[in-house]
């Protein structure tokens, strides 16, 4: 891993305005992402999750510029992808893709797997003719394992899981750097999800891939992550590497999270299930102080008031908690205060 | 493609004898005795007789239907009344060409307005342009066909004086009928579209094109458009319809002497033949433009199948 990020993202806010009344004035915001800052190093897969609504995907977004954040920077391969005109954030894009959750919504059902696959290729330049064209997308499909013959059909005439195939294959197909995978194993059944992740690992290992994968999967996210992001109403709460998260999580709501795998060994139902009380609050008004403290078991009276920091508990782990602010803590240690 | 045509073809069949049989029972279910209005009112019994049995009203109901869609094959739809002319050299002799003419271009009216508004609409939803064009849309499918002929015969042709009030000769007098037939149909497409396009808008697919660097332009008119338009054309299809319906007023409100009036004049003068020739040749037309949208619709959506 190098030093320097290949992605870095830093104070990112994507705010949606609510339009109102009858002029459509701009009445509020949903705050989906506000103020988050983290890295992708080269090579490495870094995964986003939460719960639905947290911002993750949200975030997936303003980073691509498919929808325009409200401020931040997103410095990639060296430059701000933000600060890039309409015209050379297009040429960018090459280094860059995504793939989308709905295999059955993010195939254009007008268009044959072939013209899906080279329209991007004639955009970004990559093959001088078409016969050039046609070997690269023919060799790209057999990568993900759609066969020469099925080339010309269109996207209701394979089955999900094939549909993401075609989907990875018109995100390799431009060579990116970066491939952001917005959900992208949810919408398909377990064993296609298995089949899909490692192909992902593998394509990753051939061409050098770095993924920002974004899912709400815990069990998905341990198979395949390096680093994990946790993210709660709009903000970061924990960055760790796979393995302290999943043996010591540190923030709160990222044990409640944890703590709601289900779990296939009956040994260890014994463990303590750690459940939320209420609703995530709505981001139009998010809690003062510590966002989650509304439901925090371990709520303390500075919670509501001061926002706690992003701090290193230890090496390759950041909590967002007042608790932890002077290093890791062992939960079996702490009361419960309510 | 063409087991497609076929099919599709052979559905026609059981619509035409839905429509040659409710035309034909219209006759039968008309108050009175159509061999008595036919013969006049001053004929006596012999003579109301003679004539039924002309008209063959004295034979078996299923005979008689048999009999009206043979001639109505052949090209033969009784006699006017009114006129003693053959109905089908009353309608095809010019009337039905004018009328054609009128729906043509109020339909050409209705999709380039009803498209390029929704259009507008969509892609800048909630702006000033998207809520003035729906309000506008509103009124267009509110209006009264009649009403909206009057007042635009009130200030375009009487206080302006840019356009005759009646007749048919010009394009100067095809403007103000086209607009009065059409605006439904615009207000219709331009909601239609505008709510498909939305739609479309949000599906990953759209993301996928910006994604990959396609530019807006085509984004919109290839990505999104295309299949925003499936539900629009079947619009299309039906608004054909209600503008042959809508003709009857707006030719009317016009003076224009197209099948619509036609129909108007015969009821009035209790001219059957008439009307039944002219609601059959309607029908038709409808069935026909029908057919053609199905065909449309299956060209830009391969999904379709008729099974």
């Amino acid at each position: 891993m190098s030093k320097q990020p290949l992605l870095e993202v830093k104070n990112l806010k994507q705010y949606f305005p609510i339009k109102g009344g009858i002029l459509g004035r701009t009445v509020n915001h949903v705050k989906a992402v506000d103020d988050i800052s983290f890295e992708v190093y080269e090579g490495e897969t870094v995964s986003i999750v939460g719960e639905s609504g947290c911002g993750k995907s949200t975030t997936g977004r303003a980073i691509l510029r498919l929808d325009e954040p409200t401020s931040g920077e997103v410095n990639f391969d060296g430059g701000n992808l933000l600060s890039l005109s309409k015209s050379k954030m297009r040429e960018k894009r090459k280094d860059l893709q995504i793939i989308f959750q709905d295999p059955y919504a993010s195939l254009n059902p007008r268009q044959t797997v072939s013209q899906i696959i080279d329209e991007v290729l004639k955009i970004q330049k990559i093959g001088t003719s078409s016969k050039e064209r046609r070997e690269r997308i023919i060799s790209l499909l057999e990568t993900v394992g759609i066969g020469s013959h099925q080339v010309d059909r269109y996207p209701h005439e394979f089955s999900g899981g094939q549909r993401q195939r075609i989907g990875i294959a018109r995100a390799l197909s431009v060579n990116p750097k970066l491939i952001i995978c917005d959900e992208a194993v949810s919408a398909l059944d377990v064993s296609i999800q298995a089949q899909v992740l490692n192909l992902l690992k593998e394509l990753q290992r051939k061409f050098q891939l770095t993924y920002l994968f974004i899912s709400h999967d815990l069990g998905v996210v341990r198979h395949i992550s390096d680093r994990i992001i946790v993210m709660y109403l709009g903000k970061i709460v924990e960055i760790s590497d796979t393995q302290s998260l999943f043996e010591n999580p540190q923030h709160p709501y990222t044990r409640a999270l944890l703590s709601a795998i289900p779990s296939m060994n009956f040994e260890e139902e014994k463990r303590e299930r750690i459940i939320l009380k209420g609703d995530v609050p709505s981001p139009i008004d998010p809690p003062k102080g510590c966002r989650f403290h509304s439901r925090c078991p371990y709520k303390m009276e500075r919670c509501a008031t001061e926002e706690p920091v992003l701090n290193s508990v230890s090496n390759g782990q950041k909590v967002a908690c007042h608790l932890t602010e002077k290093g890791a803590v062992d939960y079996t240690k702490i009361l419960v205060n309510n | 493609m063409l087991t497609f045509l076929i099919r599709r073809f052979l559905q026609i069949i059981p619509v035409m004898i839905g429509v040659t049989l409710a035309v034909f029972l219209l006759m039968h279910l008309i108050p009175g005795d159509p061999a008595q209005i036919m013969a006049g009112e001053k004929a006596d019994e012999a003579q109301v007789e003679q004539m039924r049995e002309n008209l063959g009203l004295n034979d078996p109901l299923h005979e008689q239907y048999l009999r009206y869609v043979g001639n109505a094959i052949q090209g033969d739809l009784g006699t006017s009344i009114r006129t003693n002319r053959p109905v089908v050299n009353e309608i095809f002799d010019s009337r039905i060409w004018i009328t054609m003419e009128l729906a043509f271009w109020g339909t050409v009216l209705a999709v380039v307005f009803g498209l390029i508004a929704g259009i507008i609409s969509a892609t800048r939803k909630y702006s000033f342009a998207d809520v003035s064009l729906m309000v506008v849309a509103l009124f267009g499918m509110s209006m009264p066909n009649f009403w909206l002929g009057i007042m635009l015969i009130y200030f375009f042709s009487v206080n302006l004086g840019w356009f005759p009030i009646v007749g048919w000769d010009s394009w100067k007098h095809m403007v103000l009928p086209v607009i009065t037939i059409g605006s439904g149909g615009a207000a219709i497409i331009a909601r239609m579209t505008r709510s498909s396009m939305l739609e479309v808008l949000d599906n990953d697919y759209i993301r996928t094109a910006h994604a990959k660097g396609v530019s807006e332009r085509l984004v919109i008119y290839k990505h999104a458009l295309r299949n925003a338009l499936i539900p629009v054309v079947t619009v299309v299809g039906l608004q054909f319809g209600t503008l042959l319906g809508g003709a009857v007023i707006t030719e009317t409100v016009f003076a224009v002497n197209g099948i619509g009036r036609l129909v108007i004049d015969a009821i009035k003068a209790r001219d059957f033949p008439m009307v039944q020739g002219a609601i059959l040749v309607c029908a038709v037309a409808f069935v026909f433009v029908n057919f053609l949208v199905d065909i449309a619709y299956r060209l830009i959506n391969k999904r379709i199948d008729l099974n």
